[in-house]
């Protein structure tokens, strides 16, 4: 957010005002800041806002117009049916989260177990033709899933892999251990060799000297990798809803799209259900938060 | 037992040709410094024998078994790093301790052996503090300990007082002679400090670009340089270097002469570097080998004054008493103890043979 609210600064007409404003003082600086904030975050939040009030009103509310803002009657029914089937029991929507939750967590493990000592390797080791194989390793991240994602259905026909989870885990892994590759041996890189080298002398051997010393060093960035691995496979949309097609096997972003396109639209579904979907991955960052920034700002560890 | 024996080590980074043929021989129990200006390869040579870099070609020999393939855990040797490489998550006393963990050690043991280190260093109030809460003093007695804790076969040592300052570094100088004595054990110490290599070493070798100049005790490497280069890198000021050639029984210089010493063998006519030691010449008296020329500078060192006097185009540097006086310009003769002198190549810059010194 801060980033954004600088850029309106610097970049809106708010430009030419900044030197009057400063003359103000500190004061008026920080009012006119307050200002551009709360426009800035009233802009970038209204549809957050409006998803939620949505999520909370009757069906007859969501249609009123002139929109109801304030005066409409609260209702949990659809988070009710978010969960739960019109005739009882699970409900396809609370089927499709945890196929996600399933998804992302085994893929984004699975990325991390593979990528991060793969990482490590690219760091310590001389590797034949090391910078070709990284770019190599990279250029699987250039194209948009949309454009292979054609000859991965008739692969994934082909080997029986097409509408089910372990298809898309498997997609979603081999999508972000280059991520996570790229990522980590920038983490590797500053760990230095040096811990390694000590250890092997105190007579660990080398993977017991990279678990010991090493590992617990990268720890912050493998939490920082690992939550934008989740958040990609979590919100992943295109390969989902191409190589899958049943309720059972369904990821949550084309499930929730799914209830949209009949001759009527639950809003009010969709709004919750957005919600639920939203919340995962913005409690996980909020955990993570601290070294998300240590992560992101590559200055982890001390040398 | 704790020989260290490495044979025709060759590596290279890139272009960079880091080792070219780097061989020595350490002698069970020996302090052996291994001396070289930055960049000379030193640490590679270190790396190589603790296992740490893969060789392009040579051996290591410890205790005489062949161990060039070894992993560094197998090789049973302890190493102090150039950065001391302390693991920043755990304590010091975890760091000391590290060495005896690995090698399953009772913690009893650990803690009776720790507590001899910590001793021995004096840093017991240090123990519970990490690597983030130390000075480089601190850090460096710490790496130092982690590396004594056990009796491993030899001790490598890569530049561990360099980042001092000077009063720390010249008290370690001392501490760290008396550890060897009272430890025993091998040690191979690596610096660029020519004053340290001198003060500590029993035995030094001199390297320069990945090759090994000399080998020799302290005083065979100051008092007899196998070539130029080693004779300009031992000694402080620096030797001073003057063109020639021999003569008859004359050394013929740009401007002067001085008799030719008896012990020189090298054919007339031959261009021949003639190198002095500051302690080997004089302002103070006259003999009769001498050169003439003009004070340059003067640079009073405390106990001593470094006279710069030039001497046809080159500048001589002469120890001199501290009260030593004089005023740029002045015409003086510099008095040469020839016995002392050192004569090279001027080709190749080998030393000629000292034969019948
Ligand atoms: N890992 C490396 N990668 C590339 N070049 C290196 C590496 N290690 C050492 N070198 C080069 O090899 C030469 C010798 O290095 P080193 O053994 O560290 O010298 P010293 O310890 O004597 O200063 C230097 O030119 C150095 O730049
Ligand atoms: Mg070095």
């Amino acid at each position: 957010m801060a980033v954004s609210v600088d850029e309106a600064v610097a970049t809106g007409p708010a430009r030419d005002r900044t030197p009057s404003a400063r003359r103000l003082g500190g004061r008026g600086r920080s009012v006119l800041e307050v200002v551009l904030l709360t426009v800035l975050a009233v802009v970038m939040l209204f549809p957050v806002l409006w998803m939620i009030e949505t999520s909370i009103k009757e069906n007859r509310d969501v249609y009123a117009i002139p929109a109801k803002f304030f005066n409409f009657t609260v209702t949990m029914d659809h988070f009710k049916d978010v969960f739960v089937a019109p005739g009882g029991g699970r409900s396809a929507l609370s089927v499709a989260f945890l196929n996600s939750v399933l998804v992302a967590g085994v893929s984004t493990a699975l990325a991390t177990v593979l990528g991060v000592p793969a990482a490590w390797a690219y760091s310590r080791f001389s590797v034949k033709a090391k910078k070709d194989q990284l770019f190599f390793i990279l250029s699987t991240r250039f194209m948009p899933p949309v454009v292979v994602v054609i000859p991965i259905f008739l692969m994934y026909r082909q080997v029986g892999l097409i509408d089910s989870k372990l298809g898309l885990i498997l997609i979603y892994a081999a999508f972000n251990v280059p991520f996570t590759i790229w990522m980590m041996k920038g983490f590797v890189d500053e760990v230095p060799a040096e811990y390694e080298d000590a250890a092997m002398l105190d007579g660990y051997t080398r993977m017991q000297a990279f678990w010991r010393f090493t590992l617990p060093l990268l720890l912050p960035g493998i939490a920082a990798t690992a939550v934008f691995a989740l958040i990609f496979s979590w919100n992943e949309f295109v390969f989902a809803i191409f190589l899958t097609s049943s309720d059972g096997v369904r990821t949550a972003p084309p499930a929730i799209a799914g209830l949209i396109g009949g001759t009527t639209v639950d809003w009010g579904l969709v709004a919750a259900a957005s919600l639920v979907f939203a919340l995962p991955v913005l409690i996980f960052a909020y955990l993570v938060r601290k070294h998300l920034v240590a992560g992101v700002t590559l200055g982890a560890v001390r040398r | 037992m704790g020989t260290v024996a490495v044979e025709g080590l060759r590596k290279s980074f890139g272009k960079v040709q880091a080792l070219d043929g780097v061989t020595l021989d350490v002698p069970d129990g020996s302090f052996f410094v291994v001396l070289g200006p930055s960049g000379a390869g030193k640490t590679t040579t270190l790396r190589a024998i603790a296992g740490l870099e893969k060789l392009d070609a040579g051996s290591v020999h410890l205790d005489g078994r062949d161990a060039t393939g070894d992993p560094p855990a197998a090789r049973d040797l302890a190493m102090v790093f150039q950065s001391y490489a302390l693991y920043p998550r755990l304590t010091a006393y975890e760091n000391i301790a590290s060495p005896l963990r690995a090698r399953r050690s009772s913690s009893s043991e650990i803690a009776a052996a720790v507590e001899r280190m910590s001793s021995l260093l004096h840093i017991e109030r240090l123990l519970q503090r990490r690597p983030s809460q130390m000075s480089g003093g601190e850090m460096q007695r710490v790496a130092l300990a982690r590396a004594l804790v056990r009796r491993p076969r030899a001790f490598l040592m890569d530049e561990p007082l360099t980042n001092l300052d000077l009063k720390l570094r010249v008290e370690m100088r001392t501490e760290l002679t008396r550890i060897h004595r009272s430890l025993g054990g091998t040690f191979v110490y690596v610096t660029n400090d020519q004053v340290e290599a001198l003060s500590m070493a029993d035995q030094v070798a001199v390297i320069k670009e990945g090759k090994v100049q000399q080998v020799g005790t302290p005083t065979e490497v100051y008092e007899r340089p196998a070539n130029q280069w080693v004779a300009g890198f031992v000694g402080s000021p620096p030797i001073s270097l003057l063109a020639c050639r021999a003569e008859g029984d004359r050394l013929i210089g740009e401007g002067w002469t001085l008799p030719r010493p008896r012990w020189t063998t090298a054919e007339d006519g031959r261009p021949l570097m003639l190198g002095l030691r500051a302690e080997d010449l004089s302002v103070e008296q006259r003999g009769d080998a001498s050169l003439p020329g003009e004070l340059y500078g003067l640079e009073p060192l405390g106990d001593r004054t470094v006279v710069d006097v030039r001497v046809g185009t080159e500048i001589l540097k002469v120890k001199a008493r501290p009260s030593v006086t004089g005023t740029p310009g002045e015409r003086l003769h510099v008095t040469v103890d020839l016995d002392r002198a050192h004569l090279f190549d001027a080709g190749t810059g080998l030393a000629l043979s000292e034969a019948g010194r």
